[in-house]
């Protein structure tokens, strides 16, 4: 921690003590990912998707408070807003697109075998 | 009506007609703006990524009976390179910890060290890159590396850029020292680089690491 705390406009600052704390989180949290695939712990490839998807969002979070100094202060509040805003158009794009085209795949396509994961 | 004696002074010009904005700009001081917007830049950013990460989502699966993820991801390579990037992360954040400091000599060698770590990055994944192309997996071949292609290689630009960034700012630094404006422009160029490797998070969970257990 910093003994003097000067005025400083340009929003939060880590310490070292923080960037080590955020370091060592994301080096377990990017390890036991790759760890869980590359050694197939689980069986169910589902079970090991579900898993590692919730690291990276806990890594992502992670990265945020600690690398980006994200706060619900800065800015007055406005980088949170901004963020927010960003995370509910990233949630409509994603989930949309692949809602949408999951669709015109199913109903528009000919029953036929045109899923190559089944190929050899 | 309104007779111009009961118009807030504020709203009236030299001649005594009505504004309809504020006589003056309120003043703000020179750079404070600088972290929200370049922030709200960042957002924008995010929503090319989400883009290219749907396009991928959608077309991931159309190998057109060409080579899935499986044939052609090494992840040993890119566990190698995810750690590249995770160090440079931290480095960059020593640099920070120096300017913090007024320590020019320091805050200059941490970010010489952040930028071979970037470089690394580069060159793993370039080297990747013209393996996967020597092999055939160009991104003509199929709809999935086209996807793969177009998200990774955006990301690996963003990181380019980054690079050529850091290295401006370190020419800045070594001729001007750690002055305010160098200190706002370093304090963006850190929130550019901790959001490459955010983005990289989504890269190797989303389209490596799933890949394999297709």
């Amino acid at each position: 921690m910093s003994a003097h705390d000067h005025d400083h406009s340009q929003g939060a600052h880590g310490t070292m003590g923080s960037y080590m704390i955020g370091f060592g989180l994301s080096v377990l949290l990017t390890a036991i990912p790759f760890w869980l695939v590359m050694n197939k712990t689980f069986a169910n490839p589902q079970t090991t998707a579900f898993i590692i998807m919730a690291f990276a969002v806990v890594q992502i979070v992670v990265h945020m408070i600690y690398f980006l100094h994200m706060n619900t202060r800065a800015e007055g509040g406005w980088s949170m807003m901004a963020l927010i805003f960003t995370l509910v158009l990233v949630v409509i794009t994603l989930s949309g697109s692949m809602w949408v085209m999951y669709h015109l795949n199913t109903n528009m396509m000919p029953p036929m075998e045109h899923d190559m994961s089944q190929m050899p | 009506m309104a007779t111009r004696s009961q118009i807030d002074p504020a709203f009236l010009d030299n001649d005594g007609k009505p504004l309809f904005h504020l006589g003056e700009e309120p003043h703000h001081p020179e750079g404070s703006s600088t972290a929200l917007g370049f922030w709200i830049y960042l957002m924008s950013d995010c929503l090319i990524f989400a883009c290219l990460f749907a396009t991928y989502a959608v077309l991931g699966s159309n190998y057109a009976a060409g080579p899935g993820p499986r044939d052609l991801f090494d992840l040993n390579l890119v566990a190698l390179n995810t750690a590249m990037l995770l160090f440079s992360s931290i480095t960059y954040g020593f640099a920070m910890l120096a300017m913090e400091k007024n320590r020019v000599g320091a805050t200059q060698g941490w970010l010489a060290i952040t930028g071979l770590f970037g470089l690394a990055f580069l060159g793993i994944e370039l080297y990747e890159f013209a393996h996967l192309i020597h092999e055939g997996a160009t991104p003509q071949r199929s709809g999935f590396l086209s996807a793969f292609f177009a998200l990774v290689g955006t990301h690996g630009l963003h990181v380019t850029f980054g690079i050529i960034w850091l290295v401006t700012l370190m020419v800045q630094v070594g001729k001007k020292g750690l002055i305010a404006a160098n200190q706002r422009r370093l304090m963006c160029l850190s929130m550019f680089w901790h959001f490459l490797d955010v983005i990289w998070i989504g890269v190797f969970t989303f389209v490596y690491l799933m890949g394999m257990l297709r």
